[in-house]
């Protein structure tokens, strides 16, 4: 089988993001970067689904920047086989849309019998890239996956999808495309020594011409949705501690929750 | 002068990292009541491929130099010492010796072993009657036909207990002590006529496991020697050099620790109506200890480095021992200064970070003795 997973490379969820003065994107300096953690589940669903049915290739496929190769180096030494990178200038502010036709565009290019995807990326947070591709692609798609199984045949897959409160049984035909849920796996850890292989795996770079795409299709130019404006949310103000006996109290909090924060 | 980390090196301080933060610190306390690393975390870390981070390539190692060993065991410092403590046997002190002096067999026996972590090794020189005097060693081997001999008793032998493998260096010819009266050899946990004697109770350094090593009438065949005849205080010296740059970074660790949770915790101790942090008293121990840190970090990165091109480093690396000990306890005292009363208590790891730093300037050669190193290196070398 040869599974694709889509990979993005996201800052640290532990940094501190600044925005910056044209209040466009947030300030690239200083960050540091990671595969996001639901791609990991992608990344791991796929290693596991190749030590069941041996005979399976784990290709991985991110859009981004020059500094985007450390994130697909980062799932190779999970154990990922190969990848693909889609760095172009023109790819640049691409939105949901145009990140989709992208990445389409290249695994079209790639043989493939299933894509997982991660449920969203912890920085865009859109969760929409995955079923963009899916459609696409115009194969089915199966949201927030918390289990799955291939068949025997390999042509089809029963897979448990999360709802508010329980969990939907599908079953699914091959190639389809999955988002990751958090739950479905524990992502393991890169072993020292698959971190010294990285280098000898091999990266294919794809630009907008490789894809057989036109400038206007992708990045800024291709996007349906425009930025206008990024800003930090408001900050949280300190909580405070109504004194008194609690008959009292309870009416001054009765009137502080009426009158200044008006939610009841 | 290029300090960028390689790639595939940070990728590694990155997973060590997230090993101490995910695997390691959750459970320090654990390994501080239990005096003991939980076997399952030893079992993570031999199939991560921890134990043979240096081991060349060709003996089933990762064949990492010292500089990156020496990244990854900063990081290690950062959790409970214990750990980087017994992989730095395996990664260096418990084979050194035999890499550098042995025979091809020899390496091919044991080497792959020592990588997988399924060889636990040992470093055995010091005696009661030799700790600072190493030369001084009584344990003797005597030649019987194609065997040796040995009698005597080891003293503070870390992983005694539990070894595999020892390298223990005995006198051959009293006569000639350091000058070629002193071997290296190779002996095997269940020789017959060796045991572990008692394991030491100690201050700190807990998990760590120390004992004595007991030889008498104990049977070791001449292919088991590390090297020539004489050649033992050549061996013990190498693995030594090392040994004091890639055990001390776990100090450098260490004091950054200490630093990172004593500006947090200035920031948010309010006395006197305001954080800590903003007593000028408080921010020059803070200003010291990061400029202590920054510095033992240069003398290790540059050290370690000029090791790994393969540059005599004796007296750079006692200086970065010397340094980056006192640098430790230094850091480990500040802090528990500026954590007062809580810093006392159990609660806070710094207690025991202060009792872990102390042995520091006793272990792998005193303070003094490396004062020693240095100034023989000056006065002969210039
Ligand atoms: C420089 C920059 C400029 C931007 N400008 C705009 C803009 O002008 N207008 C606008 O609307 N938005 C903009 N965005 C945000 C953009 O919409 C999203 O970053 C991007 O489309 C992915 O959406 P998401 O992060 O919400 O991913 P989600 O839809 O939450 O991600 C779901 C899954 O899709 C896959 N995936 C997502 N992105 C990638 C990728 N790059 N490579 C591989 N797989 C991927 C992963 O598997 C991921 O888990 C910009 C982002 C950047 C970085
Ligand atoms: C936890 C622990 C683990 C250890 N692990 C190992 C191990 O794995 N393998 C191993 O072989 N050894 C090991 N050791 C032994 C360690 O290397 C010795 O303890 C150390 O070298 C000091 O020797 P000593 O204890 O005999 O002190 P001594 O040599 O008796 O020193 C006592 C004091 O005298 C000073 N002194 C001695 N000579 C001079 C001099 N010429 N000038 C000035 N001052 C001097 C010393 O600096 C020290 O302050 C370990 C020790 C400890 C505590």
């Amino acid at each position: 089988m040869n599974i694709v997973c889509c990979i993005k490379q996201v800052p640290d969820t532990a940094t501190v993001i600044k925005i910056d003065p044209e209040e466009k994107h947030i300030q690239r300096e200083g960050i540091t970067y990671i595969v996001s953690p639901y791609d990991e589940f992608a990344v791991e669903e796929a290693l596991q689904i190749k030590e069941k049915l041996g005979d399976t290739t784990v290709t991985v496929v991110t859009m981004g920047p020059e500094r985007a190769k450390e994130a697909l180096r980062q799932c190779f030494a999970m154990g990922a086989d190969e990848g693909y990178h889609l760095v172009d200038d023109a790819f640049d502010d691409s939105d949901t849309y145009a990140t989709a036709t992208t990445l389409a565009a290249a695994i079209k290019k790639i043989d493939f019998d299933l894509i997982i995807c991660g449920k969203h990326a912890v920085d865009g947070d859109t969760s929409q890239v995955g079923a963009q591709v899916a459609e696409l692609l115009d194969i089915p798609q199966v949201s927030m996956i918390m289990k799955e199984e291939i068949n025997d045949d390999k042509k089809t897959a029963v897979v448990n999808r999360q709802l508010e409160g329980g969990e939907e049984v599908l079953e699914v035909q091959l190639p389809s495309l999955w988002t990751c849920q958090k739950g479905l796996n524990e992502p393991r850890y890169p072993t020292l020594k698959g971190i010294m292989g990285t280098k000898k795996k091999p990266i294919t770079d794809f630009t907008v011409s490789d894809l057989g795409l036109s400038p206007e299709e992708v990045g800024l130019l291709g996007s349906k949705t425009d930025v206008s404006k990024m800003y930090p949310p408001p900050p949280r103000l300190p909580g405070r501690i109504v004194e008194g006996e609690p008959e009292e109290a309870v009416k001054e909090l009765a009137k502080l929750l009426r009158e200044e924060a008006k939610v009841i | 002068m290029d300090f960028t980390i390689p790639e595939d090196i940070k990728h590694m301080q990155d997973l060590t990292r997230r090993f101490v933060k995910e695997e390691v610190l959750p459970r320090e306390e654990e390994i501080e009541e239990r005096d003991e690393i939980p076997e399952d975390i030893v079992k993570k870390l031999k199939e991560l491929g921890f134990f043979g981070v240096t081991i060349p390539k060709e003996y089933g190692g990762l064949g990492i130099g010292t500089l990156g060993w020496s990244i990854m065991n900063i990081e290690l410092g950062k959790g409970h010492p214990a750990i980087g403590g017994f992989l730095s046997l395996n990664n260096g002190t418990g084979w050194r010796g035999l890499y550098l002096y042995g025979r091809e067999d020899q390496k091919q026996k044991y080497l792959p072993g020592v990588a997988s972590g399924d060889i636990i090794t040992a470093f055995g020189l010091t005696e009661p009657e030799a700790g600072s005097d190493a030369a001084n060693i009584q344990t003797h081997a005597d030649k019987e036909g194609d065997n040796y001999v040995i009698n005597g008793r080891k003293h503070f032998i870390s992983n005694g207990p539990i070894a595999d493998l020892v390298t223990v260096m005995v006198v051959t010819d009293k006569a000639k002590r350091a000058r070629g009266g002193i071997s290296a050899f190779l002996v095997e946990k269940g020789t017959s006529g060796f045991r572990p004697g008692q394991t030491h109770r100690k201050m700190g350094n807990k998990g760590a496991q120390q004992s004595e090593l007991i030889f008498e009438d104990c049977v070791v065949p001449a292919s088991n020697m590390v090297g020539q005849l004489g050649d033992g205080f050549k061996v013990a010296m190498c693995t030594l050099d090392e040994t004091r740059l890639t055990v001390l970074a776990g100090a450098v660790g260490m004091a950054e620790r200490c630093m990172e949770m004593s500006r947090d915790y200035a920031k948010m101790r309010v006395q006197f109506g305001k954080p800590i942090a903003e007593f000028q008293a408080i921010q020059w121990m803070l200003a010291d200890m990061a400029t202590e840190i920054y510095a033992s970090k240069m003398m290790l990165y540059n050290a370690a480095w000029r090791y790994d091109q393969g540059e005599r480093i004796t007296r750079e690396a006692a200086m970065f021992k010397l340094y980056a000990s006192e640098m430790v306890c230094r850091c480990a005292d500040r802090a528990l200064q500026i954590h007062g009363g809580m810093g006392y208590m159990k609660e806070l790891p710094i207690e025991r970070i202060y009792r872990d730093a102390r042995l520091l300037r006793i272990v792998d050669g005193t303070s003094e003795i490396q004062k020693l190193i240095i100034a023989k290196d000056i006065l002969k070398e210039g």
